[in-house]
């Protein structure tokens, strides 16, 4: 499946063919959030967020598929991108910077804290780093909850309420509008600047992953040594990758921010760093394509599961035995340790990892 | 004074608990370099599954004594334990045993979300509390009636650690399996080639150190009055800072890097509170002291942030001294 797409886009070898594709491609795109919308509102919200967890994978592919650095805190960079949009767009500082302004400063602010944790521990082997990483998320997450005291930083429990849409001008992304007779809600304004948004992040990473830095990454993954000997300084290439993760964290998270338009320390757990592991390892680490459809699959399935788990255990047994919640996370638990046992390699793996994955440690 | 002295038998009445923890850690590390991510899992299991018995026993009014209720509930949590470490080792860590090392971390991730959300299938979100059958008895150090004292539960968790302790090291450098152990942890061809049958010794440190931690668990619960299907993450967490700041794989250093790491939580938790009170700060700024007039305790951090502490030492660890109090150096195997 991965070389049809490779070879359905491929500009070289068969341009007016990619061509077509990419254009079949983009129609689809464009008119999806109409035939949500005729289905029911609530699909475009849906799609939005799994366009959104989309996003979040792929700045986690950077750091575990690139660059292979297993990385079990990354909701914290969201996190960190959500309550900066948050206070500075919102009632709680009554601040409100328009977001052109604020998303950069998220970017900026979650790189920082990627360097920050980066720097002690990258020097060091993986595994430290895959703790560390998990003791920060859970971290942040106690800072989130208790710095109301002494002064209101993060208003604690409870959140931040009211944080303003995205706006340019007098046109907001909360407002419902038609435009040229076709009704635009707020979900499916939102749904296009995220499209627009994927696409950046998709032809950034494509360009990352075949320039000389994602070719460093590679060669860090495949045997560090060599890699160093070759004269890469592996440590700097390291915290590049992490910090470039944190950054595309620190955006999502912004723009999750604006589209909720109310976050609390909840929306940041464990479960979701987990969640989003799990879609980069089900779709094929250091495969764009691969992640991208791991991500679409795993944030649909608390959707299929509401429709699916819940009228089945009723009509079994009469009442609920197990929450769809629960069954999920099961899911998810048994998603990454069938993945390593059997496809190591992920649903659609890209052909290097799949090399180094499925041969033995020598 | 007091305070310190309270704060010293509590730190290391948890820092005994967290050792007990870090050398399942330790040693799965030591002998086969992995960490075993999903093994403050177990000691929740442990920990449920003795709560459960407790409960049932002390429901039934059979007036068993105490000690042998808890016991009872003990008996039962270890073989649990050693079951799901079993298993875990073999369905989990023994087909990856060859493949890269990101491979087992994921798998030790997914096993670790699938027990906790197994456990909340079968014992709930709720958190079992812990059967009032213990009379708790305070005994004091000194003769100041509100001053620092021991309880009967923290002497015998204490107690048992050191048991377990003794115990453990006992079996490492005393018995012909302890030294199949070290044998397979220097390296596991050439024992292969001694006779050792690698599988079984590396199944078998799994499963001690699930037995350990089944023990742990008790303790803790115990220590808390309560068990839940999420204490295993922050526990094994804390366990594993300790390992690492003992030097990870190095029996003695898990003992001491727990014990070190529970009197400086505790010690944390009680004074960082004093220690960042802007209150101090009042005769710099007016602000502060307006603020300070209407509350006393403003301070920056308090003792919600306890759970902080072991993150930092694992940190500061790592930065100054990578390969811990005891341990030699990390080696860089690939």
């Amino acid at each position: 499946m991965s070389a049809a797409i490779h070879s359905l886009f491929d500009f070289r070898k068969n341009p007016r063919a990619a061509w077509v594709g990419l254009a079949l491609v983009g129609v689809a795109l464009i008119a999806l959030p109409f035939v949500l919308a005729g289905i029911g509102t609530a699909w475009v919200r849906i799609t939005n967020l799994a366009i959104l967890f989309v996003l979040l994978s792929l700045g986690l592919n950077i750091v575990v598929g690139f660059a292979g650095l297993l990385d079990l805190g990354y909701i914290a960079f969201y996190a960190v991108g959500a309550y900066t949009y948050a206070a500075l767009a919102s009632p709680h500082f009554n601040l409100h910077l328009p977001f052109w302004v604020i998303l950069p400063i998220g970017a900026a602010v979650a790189c920082f804290f990627g360097v920050l944790l980066g720097t002690p521990t990258l020097k060091l082997r993986g595994d430290y780093l895959a703790i560390v990483t998990l003791g920060f998320g859970e971290i942040v997450r106690i800072f989130l909850n208790n710095l109301s005291q002494p002064i209101n930083l993060t208003n604690g429990p409870q959140g931040i309420t009211l944080i303003d849409p995205f706006s340019i001008g007098s046109f907001s992304f909360a407002k419902n509008e038609t435009i040229a007779g076709l009704a635009f809600t707020g979900p499916i304004k939102y749904y296009y600047l995220l499209v627009l948004v994927l696409v950046a992040v998709v032809i950034v990473n494509l360009r990352l992953q075949n320039s000389r830095i994602g070719r460093a990454w590679e060669a860090i993954r495949e045997d560090e040594i060599a890699a160093r000997a070759m004269g890469i300084n592996t440590t700097r290439i390291k915290l590049l990758a992490f910090a470039m993760g944190a950054s595309f964290g620190g955006i999502s998270g912004g723009i999750f921010s604006a589209t909720q338009g109310f976050i609390s320390p909840e929306s940041f757990v464990l479960v979701e760093s987990v969640m989003v592991l799990a879609m980069v390892v089900l779709g094929g680490m250091g495969n764009i394509w691969g992640v991208i459809l791991g991500a679409v699959l795993l944030s649909f399935v608390p959707e299929v599961l509401r429709y699916t788990v819940e009228p089945a255990q009723k009509a079994l047994f009469g009442r609920m035995l197990v929450e769809p919640e629960v069954i999920r996370m099961l899911l998810f638990g048994l998603a990454l340790v069938l993945m390593m046992l059997f496809r190591p390699a992920g649903i659609l793996p890209s052909a290097l990892r799949k090399r180094e994955l499925e041969a033995p440690r020598r | 004074m007091d305070i310190f002295l309270q704060q010293l038998v509590n730190g290391l009445t948890l820092g005994s608990v967290y050792a007990v923890v870090a050398l399942g850690y330790t040693m799965v590390y030591g002998i086969i370099q992995l960490i075993n991510f999903a093994h403050g899992e177990v000691v929740m299991i442990g920990a449920m599954v003795a709560f459960t018995v407790i409960t049932t026993i002390s429901g039934a009014n059979t007036g068993l004594p105490p000690l042998a209720i808890v016991l009872a509930g003990v008996l039962v949590a270890v073989p649990a334990c050693m079951a799901v470490g079993y298993t875990l080792e073999r369905v989990a860590y023994r087909p990856l045993r060859k493949a890269p090392r990101l491979a087992p971390l994921i798998t030790a991730i997914g096993l670790s979300i699938i027990l906790q959300h197994l456990a909340m299938i079968i014992w709930s979100r709720n958190p079992i509390p812990f059967p009032q059958i213990v009379t708790v008895t305070p005994y004091h150090f000194t003769g100041n009636p509100d001053g620092a004292t021991i309880t009967n539960v923290q002497v015998a968790i204490i107690a048992t650690s050191i048991l377990m302790m003794a115990g453990l090291l006992g079996l490492v450098y005393r018995t012909k399996l302890g030294i199949a152990m070290r044998a397979t942890s220097q390296n596991q061809e050439v024992a292969g080639l001694m006779g050792i049958n690698i599988n079984n010794v590396i199944a078998l440190t799994f499963v001690i150190g699930a037995a350990l931690a089944a023990v742990a668990g008790v303790m803790v619960g115990t220590y808390y009055g309560i068990a839940q299907y999420q204490m295993g993450f922050m526990l094994g967490l804390k366990a594993f800072s300790a390992a690492v700041l003992g030097g990870i794989g190095n029996l003695g250093g898990a003992m001491l890097g727990g014990l070190l790491l529970g009197v400086i939580e505790a010690l944390g938790a009680g004074y960082v509170g004093e220690i960042t009170n802007l209150c101090q700060l009042a005769s710099w700024s007016d602000a502060i002291a307006a603020r300070c007039a209407t509350d006393p305790n403003l301070t920056l951090f308090g003792s919600n942030y306890q759970d902080v502490f072991a993150f930092m030492v694992l940190i500061a660890v790592l930065v100054f001294r990578p390969s811990g109090l005891l341990g030699e150096r990390v080696s860089d195997r690939a």
